[in-house]
């Protein structure tokens, strides 16, 4: 379920960073007034605990297939909202980083994802309102699940908004939404029942834990409310702000790099090699144009076959010069890459002979 | 269960990596979080069709890689493993966009192939960006650039605090399954009840090693923050190093340079 980089757009990841840094900023200063140092090591400890327990594997009940812990919820419970968000955002940063899931630009959409909703939105307004500072088995079970399955319903959901937002894919919302909530709606269950289960047999071996940390702080179920009205203003701020500008700006960079790009094609006419890729372009008989920024997407998806017969400027040969172009630009890469390669055993070898070759 | 000892191992490979001497691991962290990042915009904000516009930038991890002293094969297994959801969700465009955009002699390409590779490549360089930037900087150096870059300093000191206990808690999370699997010789994956008291346990080990480290801290006079050791110093040749990088990424956002090269060849201008 983690956001990955190549599926989202400048303005999505941006407007989710703005979002995501507001909330850690936001949670790191309620900590700071908090002034419970104990919850330093906590968090860090916690934090490599929901890792570990993400890494062991299990068998779903009646399926068969494997299934893993996540741990919005229980972070919540032992550590309250705030910290548990910032636990969460270290988790996916680390992730991010060794694991290459998601990736830097998005870290903000996964931390909302994944920490937003379960630990700010359905841990206080679900999860709190059910337990209710009386804990039974049957309200640990029916608040875990009930909060676990809201707090990936809205990740899910938010996954679908950004990919579609970003519209580097070409998946339509109804199908992506058609095919990510049912499939989030069975994980739910599932991590519900587990989480649960976890919380139960804490509360069973040591209630003492539990009843702290529910009982801890009543008043922020409260304060957690009035937060969530107004970081909702300001994202819809934000993205509204960001959409009208990242609307607005491709075509000034468009512009600019159709100026320049122009300029430099009239600027450069060696006639090399022409003669010989001249029969090639012949018989490779439409192409066209190459760039595909400015051409868009043609207009329907039905009219394939009509669009190149109605495609009007017809560039013959920048297919081929953009084939060779990249042919060039990876036998350039390759070259420096070779000649550094070179430099540094060389150097390598001066400095210590006995170094690998 | 060798796949979550293999999995740590992995982990601290790729930190490993940063204990190297090069050229690149030497540069100060900062300089190497900030071109990462400038890096990782410059690849996002190329227009969907646009395969050729981004290639130049490989330069940039290819660059470090050979400077780096890291080791390509490794990095690239990282990625592979990574791929699915990317690919799962990219694999669709060829599917749902077919309208030719052009031509490799007789081959009609779609638009949803081109869309699809340029997926793929965004995929590739930024997550390798990642990867290279801990392998030669070293996560803790990464999150102490973290500190000077004004990110909240409960954040990075979690940063830190985790990374150092996930090695301590997913051993012993190991260790469970281990001596789990040992008694359970006839079952070949963890039933969810016995997985749930596995993991409270392991829980429950973990809120009492949290409070022993507390008082650990706490004598050697722990006070909210950890002081590093090292001083950060920002030299000419950290930014010249970064200025010299965001140039290059400028200059590949705006000209589109396999193309400049391919008419420069083929001699065919408008």
């Amino acid at each position: 379920m983690h956001m990955a980089d190549a599926l989202i757009s400048p303005a999505v990841g941006a407007t989710m960073w703005a979002a995501a840094g507001g909330l850690i900023v936001y949670s790191a200063h309620r900590l700071k007034a908090e002034l419970d140092e104990r919850k330093v090591p906590l968090m860090g400890v916690l934090g490599a605990f929901v890792f570990a327990a993400q890494m062991i594997n299990f068998t779903i009940p009646a399926t068969g297939s494997s299934g893993h812990i996540g741990g919005g919820i229980i972070l919540s419970i032992l550590l309250g909202p705030d910290a548990a968000l910032i636990t969460i955002a270290s988790i996916l940063t680390v992730q991010a980083l060794f694991f290459a899931d998601g990736g830097l630009l998005a870290l903000g959409c996964n931390i909302i994802n994944i920490g937003f909703f379960p630990c700010f939105v359905a841990y206080p307004l679900i999860f709190r309102k059910i337990v209710d500072d009386r804990l039974t088995r049957g309200r640990i079970l029916a608040g875990s699940v009930a909060s676990v399955v809201v707090g990936l319903q809205l990740g899910a959901l938010a996954v679908v908004l950004e990919t579609v937002g970003s519209g580097i894919s070409e998946l339509p919302f109804k199908a992506f939404v058609l095919l990510m909530q049912p499939i989030h709606l069975a994980i739910g269950c599932v991590e519900g029942l587990i989480t649960s289960a976890v919380v139960s047999f804490v509360w069973k071996a040591r209630p003492e834990i539990l009843e702290m940390a529910t009982l801890a702080g009543p008043g922020t179920g409260r304060s957690t409310k009035k937060f969530l009205a107004s970081l909702a203003a300001v994202t819809i701020l934000l993205a509204g702000f960001l959409s009208w500008f990242a609307s607005s700006r491709p075509d000034g960079l468009e512009w600019s790099i159709e100026r320049a790009a122009g300029k430099s094609e009239l600027a450069e006419a060696p006639h090399g090699l022409a003669a010989a890729l001249g029969r090639v372009q012949n018989m490779t008989a439409f192409l066209p144009d190459y760039d595909f920024r400015q051409s868009q997407k043609p207009a329907g998806r039905g009219v394939a076959a009509a669009a190149p017969a109605a495609a009007p400027a017809v560039n013959v040969g920048t297919s081929v010069a953009g084939l060779v172009g990249t042919a060039l630009t990876l036998g350039l890469v390759a070259l420096v890459s070779v000649i550094l390669k070179t430099r540094t055993q060389d150097r390598a070898a001066r400095q210590n002979p006995f170094a690998r070759s | 269960m060798s796949k979550i000892e293999s999995a740590l191992f992995d982990l601290s490979g790729l930190d490993a990596l940063a204990l190297q001497q090069s050229p690149i691991h030497r540069l100060d962290p900062r300089a190497k979080v900030l071109t990462a990042l400038a890096f990782a915009i410059t690849v996002v904000s190329f227009g969907k069709y646009d395969l050729t516009g981004p290639l130049p930038l490989l330069a940039y991890p290819v660059v470090l890689i050979v400077l780096g002293d890291l080791p390509p094969g490794y990095l690239l297994g990282k990625l592979i493993i990574a791929s699915p959801f990317a690919l799962v969700v990219g694999v669709f465009n060829p599917l749902l966009d077919r309208a030719a955009l052009t031509q490799l002699g007789p081959l009609n390409v779609s638009g949803g192939w081109i869309s699809f590779g340029s997926i793929l490549l965004r995929f590739g360089l930024t997550l390798l960006a990642a990867l290279i930037l801990i392998a030669t900087t070293g996560f803790n150096a990464v999150c102490l650039a973290l500190t000077r870059l004004r990110v909240p300093r409960v954040l990075t000191v979690q940063l830190m605090l985790l990374y150092r206990y996930i090695f301590v808690l997913t051993g012993e999370g190991a260790r469970m399954v281990r001596a789990w699997s040992l008694r359970a010789v006839s079952e070949r994956r963890m039933p969810s009840r016995i997985f749930s008291s596995l993991a409270g346990q392991l829980l429950l080990r973990a809120l009492d090693r949290a409070q022993r480290i507390h008082m650990a801290m706490l004598s050697r006079g722990f006070e909210g923050e950890i002081r590093p050791i090292r001083p950060l110093r920002l030299g000419a040749a950290d930014a010249a190093f970064a200025l010299a990088w965001t140039g290059f990424f400028v200059l590949v956002r705006f000209y589109n340079i396999p193309r400049l090269l391919g008419r420069l060849v083929t001699g065919i201008a408008q």
